[in-house]
């Protein structure tokens, strides 16, 4: 993987040369996809910073937790079945105790699926081989730039990225 | 002058690369203490239960105090932390991951009481579900298998919420590290980019946890309320005591924070970070707490005086005018008469060190409180031949402090491998434009100042 980035010092200039970007994509051969954005703070009232941001993780945590409830009130009564045992007058199925178990599970089912589904969707741990970074993105910097940038465009994009306000331009990966 | 992004990075990362020798004397003073509860724990094991205080009829003393006071600890963080971000309260963000550690710690603590007053602790897994060779599985009628569901749940959604945002920062970290450490935090930073997808996804995560784990919370301490609310024991049958301990829980959280936040900003330096006004808004909950609790502590003592049932009065006076009214005055004064004067005045409350002045009452108060709602209940039972008395023997205290200790050498250790303050989260509240109403204030409380 190659590419060909600006360093950015506030996100107004980012995004300048986020939309100069988007609309030099047909004119030099490059897709929307491979604009690349890299941030060390998120940026969600900036149109860069809304890329990708439809999920239906609140989805997958209610139903996590609709699972984690239904498997820990199954799990209670079917052992309370298995092993009859009357103690201090209750029912052998008991719905109020169960209740409280029922309920840490269908929590404990919605933290849990919370989590890998940011895992999974994110992509995260991704430790294989190189990736598009540069370490100025942690000293407030925001990268912009076109991955696999056709050959022939390369100095193009270059200069538009200068010329919506990058500090530094640089390539990756040659 | 403000502080740009560098300065920040540098500021916040200082105290994981420098330690000064203040921090291993300290450390190495901890350690000791913890080592000598452990070894108090191993006298215990090896001679038995029978070298604590513990006899009839208090079989419930010094190590469930322990317990309930620590879970209540822990209420300081991720619940106060989820609070704060539900409410997008923005000068939360220099507390929040100070406040959550404090959970991870304190719940990690509580946890290992009830092992300790096991006894015989190699037997724990009897708590845990699974069909034994004589097929008896756990009793899901008792509150003590409710306590193993609701704690494991709230320090599994605790850990979570403490280790989501950290990511960001890990991969700052690795970011300027170099040899072992840029290895570890290579891996612990788990390839962080900040794409605006994976920022997207750490904020809407963090939102659905923020949501979550606030119920999960408050069914901790109520169902650490029902271990006692269940029994038929003068003093502990109170429908009360779900929101009673929770509030108490709350109230003993946020003076454990302020202290904690105090002490890290002197040895870490972060004045310019953990600013009076953070102090000035969490004793204005501190005080409503506190108002709180003496309304409870109030309601609570008028139904049992009022009801007048010889059994519950004996429990009763023995915590008035009793045996056991020098701890319960000295909660009182603990809890409220110090605390809430100092906090209700403005001009001392924006103190710091008047903050932290109403706090450390308020944290020995609580364990006091949590010690009269155990002791005198038990050595006053029903049937007053039956009455009986405690005293807590030298392996009880010891491990006690020993806990103490360990709260502050976790707190050490995470601090150094930690960015104490979320460096990404306070950058964040640097730069978004917030409601213009709460602008003035956030904009004061989240903007470092520096030469």
């Amino acid at each position: 993987m190659n590419a060909i980035y600006g360093l950015y010092p506030d996100p107004d200039s980012a995004q300048r040369a986020f939309n100069v970007l988007e609309r030099a994509e047909s004119e030099l051969g490059f897709s929307n996809a491979d604009i690349a954005v890299l941030s060390g703070e998120p940026y969600e009232e900036y149109r860069f910073g809304q890329r990708d941001n439809v999920t239906r993780m609140p989805w997958i945590a209610a139903l996590g937790g609709l699972v984690g409830g239904l498997s820990g009130w199954g799990f209670v009564a079917f052992t309370q079945k298995s092993y009859p045992m009357i103690s201090g007058g209750m029912p052998l199925v008991t719905k109020w105790p169960n209740g409280i178990i029922t309920y840490e599970l269908t929590m404990l089912g919605a933290i849990l699926t919370t989590l890998f589904t940011l895992l999974i969707t994110a992509r995260i741990p991704d430790w294989r081989g190189r990736k598009l970074y540069d370490p100025a993105i942690s000293n407030g910097k925001i990268l912009i730039g076109v991955i696999n940038p056709p050959e022939a465009a390369r100095g193009e994009i270059g200069s538009r990225l200068r010329g919506a306000g990058a500090e530094v331009v640089k390539e990756f990966g040659k | 002058m403000n502080k740009t992004p560098e300065q920040i990075n540098k500021d916040l990362l200082r105290p994981i690369y420098h330690a000064t020798w203040r921090f291993y004397a300290t450390a190495a003073v901890l350690t000791a203490l913890v080592a000598a509860a452990f070894f108090a724990w191993g006298y215990q094991i090896y001679y038995g239960i029978g070298v604590s205080g513990l006899n009839r009829p208090v079989f419930w003393a010094f190590y469930i105090t322990n317990f309930v006071f620590w879970i209540g600890i822990s209420h300081a963080g991720t619940l106060i932390s989820a609070i704060l971000r539900v409410c997008n309260a923005g000068w939360r963000r220099p507390v929040t991951r100070c406040a959550e550690a404090i959970t991870v710690f304190a719940l990690s603590i509580a946890g290992m009481f009830p092992l300790i007053h096991l006894g015989r602790p190699w037997l724990f897994f009897w708590l845990i579900p699974y069909p034994s060779e004589r097929g008896i599985w756990p009793q899901f009628r008792s509150p003590l298998i409710w306590d193993f569901f609701a704690i494991n749940t709230y320090l599994i959604g605790s850990v979570t919420f403490l280790v989501l945002p950290t990511f960001p920062d890990f991969a700052l970290i690795r970011d300027r590290a170099s040899g072992w450490r840029k290895m570890v935090y290579r891996i612990v930073s788990l390839g962080w980019r900040g794409t605006p997808k994976q920022w997207h996804r750490l904020e809407m995560a963090m939102r659905i946890m923020a949501v979550a784990i606030i119920p999960v919370a408050v069914s901790v301490h109520t169902i650490v309320s029902w271990d006692f609310g269940m029994a038929l024991v003068p003093g502990w049958h109170s429908t009360i005591f779900g929101p009673y301990f929770v509030a108490g829980a709350i109230f003993s959280g946020i003076a454990a924070l302020i202290v904690a936040m105090a002490l890290l900003r002197k040895l870490l330096h972060l004045e310019e970070y953990l600013k009076p006004i953070h102090f000035d808004n969490l004793g204005k909950l501190l005080l409503v707490m506190s108002l709180l609790w003496f309304y409870f502590v109030f309601a609570e003592r008028l139904t049992i005086w009022y009801g007048n049932n010889p059994g519950e009065m004996s429990v009763f006076w023995s915590t008035q005018v009793g045996r056991f009214s020098p701890l319960f005055w000295t909660m009182v004064f603990c809890n409220f008469i110090i605390p809430a004067p100092i906090l209700a005045i403005k001009n001392l409350r924006n103190k710091i060190g008047w903050t932290v002045v109403a706090s450390i009452p308020i944290i020995v108060g609580m364990w006091l409180e949590r010690f009269l709602i155990i002791i005198p209940s038990l050595s006053h039972k029903y049937l007053p031949y039956n009455f009986g008395s405690y005293r807590p023997s030298w392996v009880e205290i010891t491990i006690t402090v020993g806990t103490f200790a360990g709260m502050g050498l976790l707190y050490l250790i995470f601090s150094r491998v930690f960015p104490i303050i979320s460096i990404w989260e306070l950058k964040l509240g640097m730069t978004k434009v917030e409601a213009p109403e709460v602008a003035s204030q956030e904009a004061a409380a989240e903007q470092p100042q520096g030469g």
